[in-house]
């Protein structure tokens, strides 16, 4: 089947005010009448549940954390992309527009993309308008600066703290609305599944995760807004709580899975340094406009970096790529730090680390205004290595990050199944295989507050919506399907706890589905992945009971999913013959070993379709037209 | 890492509560082998592992960022509100801070308006319940003027910013004999109340959200500072100083009374 991304004809700049107008609208005294269920409070679930009920409509908001305010999204650092110029360097809707394309290596719809770039700059004016306490110039203005290689200056930030307060100000729209009674609000509650009635989705049924019992809630369509996938590679930059859970189980219903092996691996962070790491620590990407990456050129040089002089310094970005240097995209800095210390050439204890120096910054600059500007940074460094960053490199190696594949949807996100609208990271549409920094904010935002409000009240205007409640037949089978699914894990009482199996599908993700990839790894890991889930339904280990709060159950849950998923993630991995953004197929490069694209054969976005526990998802396409911008090589030599 | 890593062998001695109602008790492990690497958090992964491979129940944390963000994690360590490391969350801490053969002491925040919920993990809806009181501007989305429309002083969109690093963790409320909500409420007041665009309903929200601290069951100020010395972001109780001012305007609006 081919896909229809439903995107607008006309010139790209008119296509979303075109579409806006096109679009039914919901008369705003019947918008009480509609309930909308909103699954998650990042900053697209909480901007969509704010804004939803500003509108009118009866929101139900939920999320697994004890307060909508914990979301992932809080931890994001560096900042977020606006095309507005105020710097006066150059940038515009258009340039925010092609280097997006680009930097998604030519993987991503036009149209939405446009779009993003457009709204882009009214979410910083909702921001400031909430509170959001911007960083700022002395005559007051909103400062910005260059982030992950961006040729203007278009990051907004606050300190490094740019997605807490996001966050923030979505969460205080949201407790507003909360307060008049708009949104109902459920906390420390998981969607164990997505509930369809003729074909649409009209509910879920989520577990509470205090006292273990299962509750239905229905409403007029359903937005999932629940985050990405990285946390399938166990160790990564994602908090402990994120999950494929609620995306598959939407996927599993019907709603399409796509290009599920973009995934995003970050250049900078911390190195793991043993069997107990739990989680890899980011250091923001904008240490890459002063640090300088090296190796030592020995293999296996084991004197302190300060001892290694610097004619036996290898610093290989800045020799590989003289005008982008440090600067160059993630997937491309990631890539050659992998090659680096493959060939023999990394350091530290496990000699998967490289370099990150910021010695020449220092003396150019000074020390303090190294610190002023990343002073939290390196402490944070210190506290977590034991190092002083200040007097010796810090150690960087990639980590899993972020999630550019999710659930498909079209023009107006929504996916397959009719009512069911996705949001955030959790969905596939605009950063194409590899996304730009600072961008995932923008999207997050840009979905919540300027596009799903519109596009959802389009469906529901054109839709026939028969009311019903949870009483309906189709809430009472999901809620026995997540009943027996929770007994089945209760029951096994084998010997290996879930982090212990998530831990060694981690592996051989990381193995075999990570920065490079080839079809004898990709298909060892299906057979890998395969024997692990068989293994982890004969000895997965869950203690305690699940009538009270229990974690560890809520983990075998999300393993359970990844292991499915991963296998899914793979398949995708194999099944694209090139190489583009963040996929490296080490059967596709250029004589110089950058990524090839074969925009003949797969300038398309792949979409899966599930058919079974076990069977072969079946592959759907949506093929991708560039109008406006030329498809060319990336090229950051 | 170019620091070695050591192992240590600790006592711990960890707050075991099956719910709400029931009565809990310190229970003792014994830890060996922990690398000083680690994160306290991740001792205690060991510590759960262990527990549930012999068929017992692990303790029960809140924790999700572990990079001191989210503010989900917190518990009582040796008596201090997230262990002795300063201006740092639990998830921050890490096992280079104790020594061989040190006995660890681990508690949940205690506070009326924070109950139990299982082992080291509480209930602080009440928070959020503060913030739904007044913590916001009213302003819905769409129609928001330029960004740069109005100029924000940098130094007070510093400041801003000090008050608005607030996690929500509720370490000061652990922290306070009163078991007082007062740095949280002031840091948001002070936040909005700094920027121009908080300034109109500035008064208001002092009033309202201090109303429901009261209402929450939270204690009140007495200028004990002990939630200052453990606030993991060092918000400063200059902060309550200013809650204070906010306060006593709104006290001459007799509309908000
Ligand atoms: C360390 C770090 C730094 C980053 N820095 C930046 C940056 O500087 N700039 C940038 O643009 N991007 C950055 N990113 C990426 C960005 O933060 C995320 O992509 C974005 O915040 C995702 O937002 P979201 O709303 O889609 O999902 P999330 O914020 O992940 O929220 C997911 C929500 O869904 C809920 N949920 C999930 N599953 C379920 C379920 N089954 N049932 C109920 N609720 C559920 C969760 O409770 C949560 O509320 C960073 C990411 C990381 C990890
Ligand atoms: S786990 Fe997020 S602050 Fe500690």
């Amino acid at each position: 089947m081919q896909l229809d991304g439903k995107v607008p004809g006309g010139p790209l700049e008119a296509k979303w005010d075109r579409h806006r107008f096109e679009l039914k609208l919901v008369n705003p005294a019947n918008k009480r009448k509609f309930n909308i269920i909103v699954v998650g409070t990042g900053l697209a679930g909480g901007s969509a549940s704010a804004t939803l009920a500003e509108l009118g409509y009866n929101v139900q908001t939920f999320c697994i954390q004890d307060s909508p305010r914990r979301a992932h999204s809080i931890a994001a650092q560096g900042g977020i992309n606006a095309s507005k110029n105020y710097p006066n360097d150059g940038d515009s809707i258009r340039r925010l527009f092609y280097d997006t394309v680009k930097g998604g290596d030519f993987r991503a719809r036009e149209g939405n993309i446009y779009r993003l770039a457009q709204v882009s700059e009214n979410i910083i004016d909702q921001c400031v308008a909430q509170g959001v306490p911007f960083a700022r110039e002395y005559g007051g203005q909103l400062a910005n600066r260059s982030f992950g290689g961006a040729q203007v200056s278009r990051t907004f930030y606050a300190r490094g703290q740019t997605g807490q307060q996001l966050l923030l100000g979505a969460y205080s729209s949201l407790s507003r609305q909360i307060a008049v009674g708009k949104v109902k609000m459920y906390t420390r509650r998981e969607m164990q599944e997505l509930v369809l009635v003729n074909g649409q989705a009209r509910g879920i049924v989520v577990r509470n995760l205090i006292n273990g019992e299962l509750e239905s809630y229905a409403a007029d369509a359903v937005v999932l807004a629940t985050g990405g996938y990285g946390n399938v590679f166990y160790l990564s930059t994602n908090a402990a709580s994120c999950n494929v859970g609620a995306a598959f189980k939407a996927y599993r219903k019907g709603a399409f899975f796509a290009n599920p092996c973009y995934t995003q691996i970050h250049p900078t962070c911390i190195p793991q340094s043993g069997h107990f790491q739990s989680k890899l620590t980011l250091m923001s990407e904008s240490l890459r406009n002063d640090g300088r990456v090296w190796v030592p050129k020995n293999k296996g040089d084991k004197r302190k970096p300060n001892e290694i002089p610097e004619s036996e310094r290898n610093y290989y970005l800045e020799i590989k790529y003289p005008s982008f240097g440090n600067l160059v995209p993630r997937d491309v800095a990631s890539r050659n730090a992998k090659e680096q210390c493959d060939a023999g050439y990394g350091v530290g204890e496990t000699g998967y680390a490289v370099y990150l120096d910021f010695a020449d910054a220092i003396r150019r600059d000074g020390k303090d205004v190294i610190q002023k500007k990343y002073g939290n940074l390196f402490d944070m460094y210190a506290n977590i290595s034991g190092d002083d960053p200040y007097q010796t490199p810090m150690m960087i190696y990639p980590a899993s990050h972020y999630a550019m594949g999710g659930l498909w949807v079209d023009y107006n996100l929504m996916s397959t199944i009719p009512g069911l609208f996705i949001l955030g990271e959790a969905n596939f549409s605009d950063h194409g295989a590899n996304r730009l920094g600072a961008s995932a904010l923008m999207q997050g935002l840009a979905d919540g507050y300027f596009i799903l409000p519109y596009t959802i009240g389009g469906y529901i205007a054109g839709t026939s919506l028969p009311r019903l409640n949870t009483d309906h037949a189709a809430f009472k089978e999901a809620a026995a399907d997540v009943k027996a699914n929770v007994e089945r894990l209760m029951s096994i009482k084998g010997n290996r706890t879930a982090d212990d199996l998530h831990r060694e599908l981690g592996e051989i993700m990381w193995n075999y589905c990570g920065m490079g990839r080839n079809e004898e790894g990709l298909s060892k890991a299906v057979t890998l992945i395969r024997n692990l889930r068989d293994e982890f339904w004969q000895n997965l280990l869950v203690p305690g009971s699940d009538q009270d709060y229990n974690l560890s159950l809520q983990k075998a849950g999300r393993v359970a999913d990844f292991l499915e998923f991963g296998e899914l993630l793979a398949v995708d991995a194999l099944a694209r013959k090139e190489s583009c953004g963040s996929h490296f197929n080490e059967a596709y490069q250029t004589e110089e070993g950058e990524a090839l694209r074969d925009d003949e054969n797969f300038c398309h976005v792949s979409a899966w379709e599930y058919k079974g526990f076990g069977n072969e998802p079946e592959f759907h396409k949506e093929p991708l037209v560039f109008e406006n911008v030329k498809l060319t090589q990336r090229s950051y030599k | 890492m170019t620091q070695d890593a050591k192992t240590i062998n600790i006592t711990l001695k960890v707050w075991r509560q099956k719910g709400p109602g029931v009565k809990g008790k310190l229970e003792t492990y014994q830890v060996n082998n922990i690398s000083t690497h680690m994160s306290f958090l991740e001792m205690l992964d060991v510590v759960n592992e262990d527990l549930a491979v012999n068929g017992k129940e692990p303790i029960e944390f809140d924790n999700d960022c572990r990079e001191g963000i989210c503010g989900m994690c917190g518990a009582v360590v040796n008596g201090a509100a997230h262990g002795p490391g300063k201006g740092m969350t639990l998830c921050q801490l890490h096992m280079r801070k104790f020594q061989n053969g040190d006995t660890i002491v681990v508690e949940p925040w205690r506070a009326r308006a924070f109950p139990i919920v299982k082992d080291l993990i509480v209930d602080r809806s009440a928070l959020d319940r503060i913030i739904q009181a007044g913590g916001y501007v009213s302003i819905n989305a769409g129609g928001a003027p330029d960004g740069n429309a109005v100029p924000i002083p940098q130094e007070i969109a510093e400041k801003a910013m000090d008050a608005a690093a607030c996690i929500g963790c509720g370490a000061c409320v652990a922290a306070c004999p009163n078991a007082s909500a007062m740095l949280f409420v002031s840091a948001k007041v002070s936040q909005l109340a700094l920027l121009p665009q908080g300034k109109p309903e500035a008064a208001k929200r002092a009033l309202t959200m201090l109303r429901q601290m009261d209402d929450c069951g939270f204690g009140n100020c007495s200028n004990e500072r002990e939630c200052e010395a453990v606030c993991p972001k060092e918000i400063s109780i200059t902060n309550i100083a200013r809650l204070n001012r906010e306060y006593l305007k709104a006290g001459f609006f007799s509309e908000f009374k």
